[in-house]
C-alpha cells in the first residue's frame, strides 16, 4: 500500500487548494483584521472595495480543499471535522457574517457601523478559528475504528490559541500587503509602516511554533534534526531569513508587487515546513496519506477531472483579477 | 438538549439548514434561466421592455444566490462534522461527486456571476449574454451533481460494499442510478415552477398599483406561460417518479399513500385522499379513500397490489404521518397551482388577463407555493428514506458522528439564530427590490461606474435606505 503514487499526488492536489485558499482567502480576511486600525468610513470603502469582486471565488477555494478531502481521503474528512467541531461551525458562523456584510454594507447608511463590525468581527473570528483548527491538526487527536474517538473540547489546547493569533498576525500581513498594492497616498503610507512589524511579528511566530512542534514530537525533531537531513532541510529556515531581508528591503525601495509575492512566498515556506514535519502522516500522530485514501478508482476518476478543469478554473481566476487590475481610489470603487 | 439525542438533533440541523438553503438554490436555478431568456428577447428583439425586466430580475438574483452561496458552504462542511459515519464509509463515492460539483459549477458561477451582474458596461453584449448563460448553466450543472449525490443515496447503483465502505465499481451507473434522471426532472421543474410564482407575484403586485406598466404585464405573461407549460409536465413526470419509487422503495410509496397492510388480492388497492396515520394501530383515522384509484395511478392496472407497511418491520418504517403528509401537500399545491395556469389561459383567451385585480391578488398569494410544494417534495422524499441514510443499506443511526448532544445543540442553536438573523435581511432587501418600479428608468450596472456594486448582494440598490427615507 505504502508505495502508490496517487495519494501523493493527491495530497499535492489538496496542499494546492488549501494554499490557494490560504493566499486568497487570506488577504480578504486580512482587510477585515485590519479594520479596526483604520476608522474612517471612506478609507473602509476602499479597503472593501479592493476585494468585493473577488472574495466570493476566493472562498470557494475553502469549499475545493474541503470537497477534495472528503472525495480523495474520506478518512481524513470524516475524523478532522467531528474533532475540530466547534472551532469550525464558528467558522463557518463567522465567514456567514463576513460574507453578508461584504455585500450589504455598501446599501447601508444608518446601520452601516453594524455591517462593519459583522465584517470586521466575522473575519477576525473565522481567522482564529482556523488558526485553532490547525493547531489542534498539528498537535494530533484520537482516532479507532475509522471514527474520531475524543472528546469535545479535545480541539483546545495552549498550542492551538496560539497558532490562532499566529494565523491573525499571518492574514493581516498578506492584507496589509495587498493593500499596498491596492491603493495609493496617504492611505497606503499607512499600510507600508505596518508590514514591517507584522512581518517581523509573523517571523516570531513562526520561529517558536518550529521550536515548539519538535519539542512535543519526538518524530519531528527526529526528521529536522538528525545528521544527514539537518543539512538539506536548513534550507527552509534560511530562505525564510532571506525572504524576511529582502521584504524589509522592497518597503524600504516601493516595489509594491514584490512585497506581496515575498510575503506569499513566506507563506509557502511555513506549509513545505509543515509538509516536512508530518509527510505521509496526515491525521497525526499516525495515520497516513495511504491509510486514508479512498479507492483507487475514486482518485483516478477524480483526477482526471481535476487535470482538464483545474487549469479552466485558475484561467477563469486570473481574468477576473485582471478585469479589475489596478489602484481603487476614493468614492471611485468598484461600486 | 430538552432529552434529545445527538442524532435527532444532528438530523433536525441537517433538515434545517439543507431546507434553508435549498430554497435559495432552487431560486437561482429557474431565475437564472429566466434571466437568460429575457435577455435573449431584449437582444433579438431590442425591445427596452426585456431589458427593464432583466434588470429588475437581476438585483433580486443577486441577493438570492449570496444567500445561497453563505448557506451552502455550511452543507458541504456538514457531511464531515455531522454525519462523519456516512462521510467515510460513502466518501469514495459522495465526495468525489461533490468535487465535480465544485470544480464544475460553483467555480463556473462565481467565474461569469461578476459580469453578468455588473459587466453590462465593462463588455459587449454578446459577451454579457455569454457570462448570464454560463450562470444560468453552472446552476443546471451544480443541480446535476449533488442530485446525483442524493439519488445515489436513495437508489445505490454500481458500488460494491468492501469492509462496510461503499467502494466504486461502476461510475457510470453510480452517476445515472435508478432514480437520478426522475429526480432531476422533477427538481428542475420544480425550480422554474417556484420561479414562475415568484415572477408572477412581483408582476401582479406592480399590476395592482398600475395595471398599464408595460414591463409588469409582460413579466406576469411570461410567467404564467412558464406555470402553464411547466405544470402539466412536472405532475407526469411526479407520476413517473412515483412509479419508478414504487420500484425501487416501496417502503416510502406504502408510506406516501398510507397503505399499512395489503389488500385482498382480488379487489386492488383505494387511494387514500385524507386520513391521520397512526403507527400505533398501523391503520388511518378518519380515512377517505377512492377505492382501486390508488392501483390504477401507481401499476395502471384496476386489481394491482402495492406492498402495505405490514411487508417490513416496523424499525424499517419512515415516519408515515410525515411522509403521507408533506406528499400531499405537495400533491395539492401541484394541482392548484396547475388551476392557477389555467384560469390563466381562460384569461389571456378573453384578452383580461391584466385586468382582473382579484386574480392578481390571487397570483400575490400563490407566490410563495412553488417553494412550498419544493420543501414538501424534499420532506417526502428525504422523511421517506428513513430510517436509511443510504437506502436499504446503512442506516441513518450509524451515520451520525460521534458528537456529544451538547456540541449538537451548541452549533444547531448558532445555525438558527444567525440564519434568523441573514434571512431577515435578506427579506427586506428582497422587499424593497420587488417594490421598486419595473418599468423606470434604471442605471445600468456596470463596474467603474458610480456606487454601482459588483458581487452577489451589491447588485440590491445602493441606496435604498435613503429612497426610504426620502419617501
Ligand atoms: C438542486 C440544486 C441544489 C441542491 C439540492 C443543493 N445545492 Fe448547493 N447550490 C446550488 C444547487 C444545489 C446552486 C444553485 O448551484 C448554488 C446556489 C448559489 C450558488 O452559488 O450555487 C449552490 C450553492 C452551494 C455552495 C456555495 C458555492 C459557492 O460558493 O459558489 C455550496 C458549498 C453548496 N451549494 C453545497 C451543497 C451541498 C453540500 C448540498 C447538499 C446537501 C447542496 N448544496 C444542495
Ligand atoms: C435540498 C433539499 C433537501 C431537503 C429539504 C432535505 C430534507 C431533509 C430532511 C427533512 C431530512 C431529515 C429526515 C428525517 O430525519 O426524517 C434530511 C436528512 C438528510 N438528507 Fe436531505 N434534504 C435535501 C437534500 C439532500 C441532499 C441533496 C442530500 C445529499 C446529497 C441530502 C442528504 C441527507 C442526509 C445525509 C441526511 C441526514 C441523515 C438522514 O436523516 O437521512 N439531502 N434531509
Ligand atoms: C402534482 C403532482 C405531483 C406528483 C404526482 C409528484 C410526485 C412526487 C413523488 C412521488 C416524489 C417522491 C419521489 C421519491 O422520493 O422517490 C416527489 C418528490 C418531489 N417533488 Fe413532486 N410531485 C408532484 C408535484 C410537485 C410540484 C408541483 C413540485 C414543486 C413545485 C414538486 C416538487 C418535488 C420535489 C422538490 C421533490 C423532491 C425531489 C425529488 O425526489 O425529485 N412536486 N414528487
Amino acid at each position: 500500500m505504502g508505495n502508490d503514487i496517487l495519494p501523493v499526488v493527491w495530497f499535492a492536489l489538496i496542499g494546492l487548494a488549501i494554499m490557494m485558499y490560504i493566499i486568497l482567502d487570506g488577504f480578504s480576511l486580512g482587510i477585515g483584521i485590519l479594520f479596526p486600525f483604520v476608522k474612517e468610513g471612506k478609507y473602509r470603502d476602499i479597503m472593501m472595495n479592493t476585494a468585493a469582486p473577488v472574495w466570493d471565488g476566493n472562498q470557494t477555494w475553502m469549499i475545493l480543499g474541503g470537497a477534495g478531502l472528503y472525495g480523495a481521503f474520506p478518512l481524513a474528512y470524516a475524523t478532522i471535522l467531528p474533532a475540530m467541531y466547534l472551532p469550525l461551525i464558528l467558522m463557518l458562523l463567522a465567514l456567514i457574517f463576513r460574507g453578508i456584510a461584504f455585500e450589504f454594507r455598501f446599501k447601508s447608511n444608518r446601520s452601516r457601523k453594524w455591517f462593519d463590525f459583522a465584517f470586521s468581527g466575522g473575519a477576525i473570528v473565522a481567522t482564529f478559528a482556523q488558526g485553532v483548527v490547525l493547531g489542534g491538526i498539528i498537535g494530533g487527536f484520537q482516532v479507532e475504528n475509522r471514527q474520531y474517538a475524543g472528546n469535545t473540547f479535545d480541539w483546545f489546547s495552549i498550542f492551538g490559541l496560539f497558532t490562532g493569533i499566529a494565523l491573525l498576525v499571518g492574514y493581516a500581513l498578506l492584507g496589509a500587503a495587498w493593500l499596498v498594492v491596492k491603493t495609493e497616498g496617504n492611505l497606503q503610507k499607512r499600510f507600508y509602516r505596518i508590514v514591517r512589524p507584522l512581518t517581523l511579528l509573523l517571523i516570531l511566530a513562526m520561529l517558536i511554533i518550529s521550536i515548539w512542534t519538535p519539542l512535543s514530537n519526538d518524530r519531528i525533531a527526529d526528521r529536522w534534526f538528525n545528521f544527514p537531513n539537518i543539512i538539506g532541510l536548513s534550507i527552509v529556515p534560511i530562505l525564510v531569513v532571506v525572504l524576511t531581508l529582502s521584504i524589509i528591503r522592497s518597503i524600504a525601495k516601493r516595489h509594491e508587487k514584490l512585497i506581496f509575492i515575498q510575503v506569499v512566498g513566506l507563506f509557502l515556506l511555513g506549509l513545505i515546513g509543515l509538509v516536512i514535519s508530518f509527510f505521509p502522516v496526515l491525521i497525526p500522530p499516525d495515520i497516513t496519506i495511504w491509510d486514508a485514501s479512498s479507492h483507487r478508482s475514486s482518485q483516478i476518476f477524480l483526477l482526471v477531472g481535476y487535470s482538464i478543469l483545474l487549469p479552466i478554473v485558475l484561467a477563469y481566476t486570473a481574468y477576473s483579477y485582471w478585469i479589475f487590475r489596478g489602484k481603487v481610489r476614493e468614492g471611485e470603487g468598484y461600486h | 438538549m430538552l432529552g434529545f439525542d445527538a442524532l435527532d438533533l444532528a438530523r433536525f440541523q441537517f433538515a434545517f439548514t439543507v431546507s434553508f438553503h435549498i430554497i435559495f438554490p432552487a431560486f437561482s436555478i429557474g431565475l437564472a434561466s429566466f434571466l437568460m431568456a429575457t435577455e435573449a428577447l431584449w437582444l433579438k428583439t431590442g425591445n427596452e421592455i426585456y431589458h427593464n425586466i432583466y434588470r429588475f430580475w437581476v438585483r433580486i438574483f443577486a441577493v438570492v444566490f449570496g444567500l445561497g452561496v453563505v448557506s451552502g458552504v455550511v452543507m458541504a462542511y456538514e457531511f464531515g462534522t455531522n454525519w462523519s459515519g456516512f462521510a467515510e464509509r460513502a466518501g469514495d463515492i459522495t465526495g468525489v461527486l461533490l468535487t465535480y460539483e465544485v470544480l464544475t459549477a460553483f467555480f463556473l458561477e462565481a467565474g461569469f456571476l461578476g459580469i453578468m451582474l455588473f459587466g453590462e458596461k465593462k463588455v459587449g453584449r454578446r459577451l454579457h449574454f455569454i457570462a448570464t448563460c454560463m450562470v444560468a448553466v453552472g446552476t443546471l450543472i451544480s443541480a446535476t451533481w449533488i442530485l446525483m449525490s442524493n439519488s445515489f443515496m436513495q437508489t445505490p447503483s454500481g458500488y460494491e460494499v468492501v469492509g462496510g465502505r461503499f467502494e466504486p465499481a461502476n461510475w457510470l451507473h453510480i452517476m445515472f442510478n435508478p432514480s437520478f434522471p426522475y429526480r432531476l426532472v422533477h427538481m428542475v421543474l420544480a425550480a422554474f415552477i417556484s420561479v414562475g410564482f415568484a415572477v408572477a407575484g412581483g408582476g401582479a403586485y406592480h399590476l395592482l398599483r398600475n395595471r398599464e406598466d408595460p414591463a409588469a404585464r409582460r413579466m406576469f405573461s411570461m410567467a404564467m406561460w412558464i406555470i402553464v407549460v411547466a405544470l402539466p409536465i412536472q405532475i407526469i413526470a411526479g407520476d413517473a417518479h412515483g412509479l419508478n419509487t414504487l420500484e425501487h422503495q416501496p417502503a416510502k410509496v406504502a408510506a406516501m399513500e398510507g397503505h399499512w397492510e395489503n389488500g385482498p388480492s382480488e379487489e386492488g388497492m383505494p387511494l387514500v385522499l385524507f386520513g391521520l396515520p397512526d403507527k400505533e394501530n398501523e391503520r388511518n383515522r378518519f380515512e377517505v379513500a377512492i377505492p382501486h384509484a390508488s392501483s390504477v395511478i401507481l401499476t395502471h392496472t384496476w386489481d394491482g397490489q402495492i406492498q402495505g407497511l405490514s411487508d417490513w418491520p416496523q424499525e424499517e418504517w419512515p415516519d408515515v404521518a410525515l411522509v403521507f403528509w408533506s406528499f400531499r401537500i405537495m400533491v395539492g399545491l401541484g394541482f392548484l397551482m396547475l388551476a392557477i395556469g389555467l384560469v390563466s389561459l381562460f384569461l389571456r383567451w378573453k384578452k383580461t388577463l391584466y385586468n382582473q385585480a382579484w386574480f392578481h391578488r390571487i397570483a400575490l398569494i400563490a407566490s410563495p407555493a412553488g417553494f412550498i410544494a419544493l420543501l414538501a417534495g424534499w420532506v417526502t422524499t428525504e422523511g421517506g428514506r428513513q430510517p436509511w441514510v443510504v437506502y436499504g443499506l446503512m442506516r441513518t443511526d450509524d451515520a451520525v458522528s460521534p458528537l456529544h448532544a451538547s456540541s449538537v445543540s451548541a452549533s444547531l442553536i448558532g445555525f438558527i439564530v444567525v440564519y434568523a438573523i441573514i434571512f431577515g435581511i435578506g427579506t427586506y432587501y428582497f422587499l424593497k427590490l420587488i417594490k421598486h418600479e419595473p418599468t423606470e428608468n434604471m442605471p445600468a450596472g456596470g463596474a467603474g461606474e458610480d456606487r454601482q456594486p459588483k458581487r452577489p448582494f451589491s447588485a440590491a440598490d445602493d441606496s435604498l435606505e435613503e429612497q426610504h427615507k426620502g419617501a
